[in-house]
């Protein structure tokens, strides 16, 4: 690890400012992913400003409905959360499915979403990568590519972004509040991300000085026909291969609603509102689930490694969707769905 | 504790104060030592292990301020002011903690090595509260690695506490309920992250001298 100057921020004003002026400088939140980075000198920030002392982490009803996740709540006390449990359920289910019990209490809202991918090329020095140092090349396209992504990619990056809670918050249609340089802006969770293109060094949409301060979960909620499928090599302290985040809006049997994110599977959390009408006043059968999971599927590339992941995606989509449907009161759980 | 950027030039030393198993050490360390470093090389309390030093593995778990953490990702800079609880801080005197008589009892380790950081973590899966069966607790015992696969046995240890603090929860229950209060010696010396004394059942280490 490299040696850095460590500064601790009082306030969001001065956290952004402090950020501004450093060009190479990081915030540091729970640390669980920029000291990780740090260990392995893929990140090598000079100044570290450390935000845990802001006062953001709360997490509070909002006047007009919905609920305000503070970016220094911990995952663990997100997830646990009685509101969050009781009217957001998807994001407890997903935050639950992720990482360790230990990290969730270290790993931050504000963190999560801007946790790098775990791409092995990315974490290696020794070969070229165009997230790591623009330019060098993807080793991943023609490398051992099974963890990699199979939608929205670019002959320049295949990565994936690594989240579980990013997977629910995408569902759930969440907001992020950003607090920057030129003063504060709102923007759609489905925005935050990005896909590789010919710019892959980029993971988001954030400018630097950009302090995630909330995130607000919509006045909708779902709280009975939620799913979120995580599939991965090990049952449990492992990333997804691919994830399914469901949230449904039911009339009976009929579907009024469907919400359908992928994990695992792109650059970003992956939604298909056109395909989701598709389900629209359809009622929940295998069938209906199974020509929409061709639908979300059809642009998929299989780069090798990773091709079975295009039917694991089809597979989980339909056992998430029939899950969610016959969802009755949840009780809620400290168990994953597997 | 605000810093101008004009004088981080050349990183610095920072004053850091833990209070680590009760015992409070100012310290002064560079911002790049991790909480585990700051146990182990400088405080020298090994029992807390470094296995991977990339949050994968939960050798080095800890609890800072009654919650279970990885402090190899965590910088010691950062916990200012916190107070820290180690293996070494959890036994009261030569009363071992309930989880430590029964990780002895029931064999749940081989080498040993996950044992400090698997201990840690099921006193703060108690303190959350959270696992209910079985199956909870192995989910939420899944962030501690152990290489020699004494899994079954720890679950096992795990298992037996939770009971016998249920067990202690509802004799405690029953006497205050039959008017008959007795006066519950609340260690003054008791850390946070371990049990409340009322709660433990602990009986003398008959077998346990063999394993150490
Ligand atoms: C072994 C291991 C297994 C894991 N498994 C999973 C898993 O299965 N699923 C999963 O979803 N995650 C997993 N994770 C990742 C973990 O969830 C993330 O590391 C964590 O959420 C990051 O949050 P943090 O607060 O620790 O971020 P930090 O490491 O503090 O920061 C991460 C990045 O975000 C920036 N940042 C932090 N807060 C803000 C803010 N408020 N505003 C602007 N920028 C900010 C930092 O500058 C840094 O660039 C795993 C991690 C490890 C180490
Ligand atoms: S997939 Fe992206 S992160 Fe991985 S080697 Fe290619 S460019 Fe780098
Ligand atoms: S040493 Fe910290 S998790 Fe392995
Ligand atoms: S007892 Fe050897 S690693 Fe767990």
């Amino acid at each position: 690890m490299n040696s850095f100057s460590y500064i601790r921020a009082a306030d969001p004003a001065e956290a952004v400012s402090q950020l501004a002026q450093q060009s190479n400088g990081k915030f540091v939140a729970g640390g669980t992913n920029l000291f990780d980075l740090m260990k392995e000198n893929i990140e090598q920030p000079p100044y570290v400003i450390d935000i845990n002392r802001l006062d953001l982490a709360r997490i509070e009803p909002l006047p007009q409905g919905g609920l305000r996740l503070g970016a220094l709540v911990t995952n663990a006390d997100t997830a646990w959360n009685e509101l969050v449990e009781q009217n957001y359920p998807l994001l407890s289910k997903a935050i639950l499915a992720g990482a360790s019990p230990q990290l969730r209490n270290m790993a931050t809202n504000g963190g999560n979403p801007l946790q790098r991918t775990r791409c092995y090329y990315f974490y290696d020095h020794a070969t070229p990568c165009n997230k790591r140092e623009p330019g060098t090349g993807c080793s991943a396209l023609n490398g051992f590519n099974r963890i990699h992504a199979i939608l929205g990619t670019s002959e320049h990056c295949i990565a994936t972004h690594p989240s579980d809670m990013c997977v629910a918050l995408r569902a759930l249609g969440a907001r992020v509040n950003i607090k920057g340089v030129n003063g504060e802006r709102t923007i759609d969770f489905a925005d935050l991300h990005r896909l590789p293109g010919d710019a892959p060094h980029l993971d988001n949409n954030l400018e630097h000085g950009d302090l995630i301060t909330s995130i607000d979960l919509p006045e909708k909620q779902f709280k009975t026909n939620v799913a979120y499928l995580k599939l991965r090599d090990r049952q449990s302290y492992a990333f997804a291969l691919v994830s399914v985040a469901v949230a449904l809006e039911m009339n009976g049997d009929q579907i009024l609603e469907a919400r359908v994110a992928l994990g695992g599977v792109a650059h970003k959390p992956w939604r298909d509102e056109a395909a989701e009408e598709q389900l629209k006043g359809q009622p929940a059968t295998a069938d209906h689930f199974k020509a929409f999971a061709d639908t979300v599927l059809s642009g998929a590339i299989g780069y090798g490694h990773n091709t079975f992941k295009i039917e694991l995606a089809k597979r989980a989509i339909v056992r998430a969707l029939t899950t969610a449907a016959a969802q009755s009161v949840e009780e809620p759980s400290s168990q994953p769905l597997v | 504790m605000k810093n101008s950027v004009q004088n981080l030039q050349l990183p610095e030393s920072i004053p850091v104060s833990l209070n680590v198993n009760g015992q409070q050490h100012n310290l002064s360390l560079q911002p790049w030592v991790s909480l585990l470093d700051t146990l182990r090389e400088h405080l020298h309390l090994t029992g807390t292990k470094k296995g991977c030093d990339h949050g994968q593995c939960g050798a080095c778990t800890v609890l800072v301020d009654g919650k279970r953490i990885n402090s190899c990702l965590t910088m010691a800079v950062m916990k200012e002011g916190s107070e820290i609880v180690t293996i070494e801080g959890i036994a009261h005197g030569d009363t071992l903690h309930p989880l430590q008589q029964a990780f002895i009892e029931h064999d749940a380790f081989q080498c040993g090595y996950c044992t400090p950081g698997q201990i840690c973590s099921a006193i703060g899966l108690m303190n959350e509260g959270k696992a209910n069966t079985l199956d909870d607790v192995k989910e939420l015992m899944s962030g501690n690695i152990c290489r020699c696969g004494a899994y079954t046995h720890i679950n096992e240890a795990i298992m037996q506490v939770k009971e016998q603090e249920a067990e202690a929860a509802i004799l405690l229950k029953n006497t205050e309920a039959s008017g008959l209060h007795e006066v519950s010696e609340r260690d003054e010396t008791s850390v946070p992250g371990a049990p409340a004394r009322e709660a433990e059942l602990v009986t003398e280490a008959e077998g346990g001298a063999s394993h150490e």
